[in-house]
């Protein structure tokens, strides 16, 4: 029986009701009294030098205020990069300068030289066309490999090369690794390429920049995932604002999916530019500014070996992987092909031996950090491709090959030989699961009548693990983060019982404002109604690191529990005082504080109450109020995994792939909302199979976006997807954060799209077919079967 | 500038504006209607999706002008009189339709749309009307969901 209410209950969602109704609050609906508009100017040339801006013309059009170019910006910070990697030879990463407006050269499609400020948008449009802005386009490299040559033309002139850094993890590895692939009785080996893809939100970004010049305060409004980070950032290294005088605002925000966790160079220049014309900046990207200007994801292009005994068990991993940065370092891009990634390449397995080798490069596009998984979808991608081509030249079911290798319940805690603890899991289970709501004994028959209809069935199955929850402090500190991974909370009791919970998590969909309250009324034995959850302000709340990394309830959420449990602690010391007990005798439930083996008791409104009107309290003993604050550290990542299969027809004729239907067992631990966790296995699964089918963000060889409208980058349709089979009855609970909890918002697309591909590929792999790179658009499928013949 | 008029959500309006000025703006920037939001700027995703006339129409992809002495239903006009929510809002609600709410508003438009000409639409039927209406929360599963127990409750 479904519980009702608190952890494992599924309420409607509270925030709904303004969403239905047209109430919610967008960046883009709050306009500012007395408010100026912002319009960038930005490189239609990929790469180029800026001889000459001139500013002159467009300053005389109507209702110009102020323009901007990089000259206003010459004694102002960089955008700042967030981590830096150690390469393999102990050298720091190459780290290129990101000024806020470009400073004498331009290095993508989209790099922002100037901003007109104007009384309208329109007229700060109008403006910029007659902006004179001589360009001299250079040669651009926007092939990695290209990029590597030796004599090939620099991103940066003052860097040695366009190589960002070469990675090698584990080193002391290597030569372990090089003799199991010597000594192997089989070795698969696949190249392949992980798509460059735009994130999209449905909400392009906006900022909004505001300087008080009596109180000497900015506020910055904007479509952010983290508001925290963002003042950090831009406060501490771009403007020099320290943090009590900028204030940070992420209001209803409409979608992240990564690409909002970053500190962008709009967000500066609003808050700049608010005291430089002592009025309101505000800024909306346009669809198609955000395509040249959100960080995009993935674009990865990987040679990964497996060795195998000949039992099929794994003996050792080997990758090689160039990464695209694009033109600048983004904020945490450093660490998506490294810690994210190379980590992850021990997958579910107990493969012993693992050497991954990354080489960052930049190019003359814009720059790539992460998207929705972040590093883990590349890695389970590789991993599991190849995986699947092994099985079918060993002669072995994918199924059973991924069985015989998988960690065992009996092994956890397990340390993988790529630095990971993982706590719990049972992959079998899983996998269980997935051939039973998948209805995999009956892919047969189904093939068979595909057959009949002319076309070919393919059934796809792989697993996946991420280490999310991210992350301990001291952990990615020493890996280069610079930044804490902590979340914080303040659990404020009011005088009457009500509870206004303050989280530095920051939701944009994830529908927080219904699922932490679940915790506090099932810990409390309250309504929920009692509960209310503010984000995203920094004036309101402690120091946050905001929402990315499925990190929301694991951390944000023990953080809202340790707060609780402290608010617990004194409130039953206060009921101890009203009950005349011992404070360890008093218990709490059902909103009620009783002592032990009697009929007393006390309400917990009575007890709130006298929190704070404390007649009759220890004052001598405690302080009165009843409010809380618990920052959270993790001690570890979580590690949610499962297993996914995908049916496919395709059409031999054309190369379209029609998916028939797609199947998720996952192990998220402990559930609070399976409602919400449902919809955030759907979302991602959603964006896996994007990618793996429709999404591709491509640039032409002199560095322009071919893809960058919805009219060329092709966003799945409703027509595009089936109706999902979800299922997360599997729960091994986390074992180290108070909830047992694992996060589930990345693991769809994480998981996605190998289970797409190799439903491809086996459909035709009676045609030869053995890979194709993604998306599986009908041209691609078609030029593989033609290559194939 | 040029004064327009019309009737949006049973309410009689007026307001001056550009040649240039899109429905999608004057509702958001005169009006203060900000429910209807503005995803992309090609015409693409459907966020903007409002009814003119009694016809689904992007609000983007026509001028205000155009819209003089129409009758202009938006999402602001979709709940019930007593402010509760209407039978698709609620379904939506019901069946978690809905994250970051974004696309909401021009997700329930176009169901409106369908389920006024189509009282009892097959999954694909659904899946097809949405055509013009992007969501990247979802994966569509439960908007489609949503749309098929809106559809159970009008019948």
């Amino acid at each position: 029986m479904p519980k009702d209410h608190g952890i494992g209950a599924a309420p409607k969602r509270r925030e709904d009701v303004r969403f239905l109704t047209g109430k919610g609050k967008y960046t883009d609906d709050i306009n500012l009294y007395n408010q100026t508009y912002a319009y960038f100017v930005r490189s239609d040339v990929a790469h180029g030098k800026i001889n000459n801006i001139d500013t002159k013309a467009a300053q005389d059009m109507p209702g110009v205020v102020r323009i901007f170019t990089g000259a206003d910006f010459e004694g102002v910070g960089g955008v700042p990069c967030g981590w830096a990697v150690t390469d393999k030879h102990g050298e720091p990463m190459q780290e290129p300068a990101h000024p806020v407006l470009a400073q004498g050269k331009v290095r993508h499609v989209g790099d922002p030289i100037a901003v007109v400020v104007a009384e309208s948008l329109a007229e700060a449009r109008d403006a910029a066309e007659v902006l004179e802005i001589d360009i001299e386009e250079l040669p651009a490299v926007i092939d990695m490999k290209a990029a590597l040559e030796d004599g090939a033309t620099k991103v940066h002139d003052d860097l040695t090369s366009n190589l960002c850094f070469d990675w090698g993890f584990v080193e002391e590895n290597k030569a372990a690794v090089e003799e199991a692939f010597q000594n192997a009785h089989h070795v698969t080996s696949l190249e392949l390429r992980n798509n460059r893809l735009v994130a999209n939100p449905m909400e392009a970004r906006v900022a909004i920049g505001e300087y008080d010049a009596a109180s000497e305060d900015y506020t910055l409004y904007t479509t952010s995932q983290n508001p925290h980070v963002i003042r950090l950032l831009m406060g501490a290294f771009v403007l020099g604002i320290p943090e009590h005088k900028l204030r940070v605002v992420a209001p209803d925000v409409g979608g992240g999916f990564g690409t909002k966790i970053f500190h962008y160079a709009e967000e500066a220049f609003c808050t700049f530019a608010a005291k430089a014309v002592g009025r309101p900046v505000k800024w909306s990207a346009s669809r198609s500014e955000a395509f040249i200007s959100d960080a995009h994801g993935r674009d990865h292009v990987t040679k990964i070996e497996l060795a195998l005994d000949e039992n099929g068990k794994f003996l050792a991993v080997r990758t090689d992987t160039l990464a695209n940065m694009g033109a600048y370092l983004s904020t945490f891009a450093p660490s998506v092909p490294t810690w994210l990634h190379g980590t992850l390449m021990a997958g579910n397995y107990t493969t012993p031996l693992v050497y991954v080798n990354v080489r960052a490069v930049f190019t003359n596009t814009v720059p790539v950090d992460a998207y929705r998984g972040a590093g883990r979808p590349e890695a389970t991608f590789q991993l599991e491709r190849v995986i699947d081509k092994a099985a079918r030249e060993i002669g072995m079911s994918p199924i059973d090959l991924r069985r015989i290798n998988f960690i065992q319940p009996d092994q956890f805690p397990y340390a993988t030989p790529v630095a990971l603890e993982y706590d719990t899991g049972n992959y079998g289970a899983t996998m269980d699961k997935l051939i039973e709501i998948a209805d995999i004994a009956g892919f047969g028959d189904r093939m068979v009548e595909s057959r009949k209809n002319g076309k070919l069935r393919g059934l796809g199955v792989n697993c996946y693990i991420e280490a999310c929850g991210i992350a301990p402090s001291n952990l990615v500190g020493q890996l280069g983060a610079r930044a804490g991974l902590y979340e914080s909370a303040t659990v404020r009791v009011n005088a009457t019982g009500s509870i206004s919970v303050y989280t530095g998590s920051h939701s944009h969909g994830q529908g927080h404002e219904t699922t932490f309250p679940q915790v506090i009324a099932e810990m409390l034995g309250i309504d929920e109604s009692m509960v209310d959850i503010v984000h995203g302000d920094t004036s309101k709340i402690p120091m946050g690191m905001g929402t990315y990394g499925s990190r929301s309830i694991a951390v944000g959420g023990s953080a809202m529990v340790r707060a609780t449990e402290k608010v617990i602690a004194k409130a039953k010391k206060i009921a101890a005082h009203l009950l005349e007990a011992g404070e360890g005798d008093i218990e709490l439930a059902n909103g009620e504080f009783t002592v032990a083996g009697t009929d007393k008791s006390v309400a917990w409104g009575d007890v709130t109450l006298a929190a704070y009107v404390p007649h009759n309290y220890p004052l001598e003993d405690m302080e009165p109020g009843l409010e809380e604050t618990a920052f959270y550290d993790p001690a570890n990542f979580t590690y949610p995994s499962g297993a996914y299969a995908c049916e496919v027809e395709v059409d031999p004729e054309t190369g379209k792939v029609e998916i028939c239907s797609f199947a998720a067992a996952d192990d998220f631990g402990n559930i609070i909302n399976p409602m919400i966790v449902d919809g955030q296995v759907h979302g991602g699964i959603g964006q896996g199979i994007g990618q793996a089918l429709l999404e591709h963000a491509i640039y032409d060889e002199n560095g322009q976006l071919l893809t960058g409208s919805y009219m060329d980058y092709a966003m799945p349709r409703a027509s595009d997807m089936p109706s999902f089979s979800v299922d997360h009855s599997c729960q091994t609970p986390c074992t180290h954060n108070p909830l047992g909890v694992k996060g589930c918002g990345e693991a769809g697309a994480i998981g996605s799209p190998p289970a797409v591909v190799n439903a491809v590929v086996d459909a035709l792999a009676d045609l030869g077919v053995t890979h194709i790179d993604m998306p599986l658009s009908p041209n691609n499928v078609w030029s593989a079967i033609q290559a194939a013949k | 500038m040029t004064k327009v008029s019309m009737t949006v959500n049973g309410k009689a309006v007026s307001g001056e504006v550009e040649g240039r000025t899109l429905l999608a703006e004057f509702l958001r920037n005169n009006l203060h209607l900000t429910g209807t939001h503005i995803g992309c700027d090609t015409s693409q995703c459907g966020a903007c999706t409002v009814h003119v006339n009694g016809k689904m129409v992007k609000s983007c992809a026509i001028l205000a002008q155009e819209a003089d002495g129409a009758e202009v239903a938006t999402i602001e006009g979709m709940a019930n009189d007593d402010g509760s929510l209407g039978v698709i809002q609620a379904a939506f609600q019901e069946h978690h339709g809905l994250q970051c709410g974004f696309c909401t508003p021009g997700m329930v438009m176009a169901a409106a749309d369908l389920l006024a000409k189509n009282t009892n639409p097959s999954e694909a039927d659904i899946r097809s009307h949405l055509d013009g209406n992007i969501c990247r929360c979802t994966g569509y599963h439960n908007i489609v969901k949503s749309i098929q127990a809106a559809a159970s409750a009008l019948s």
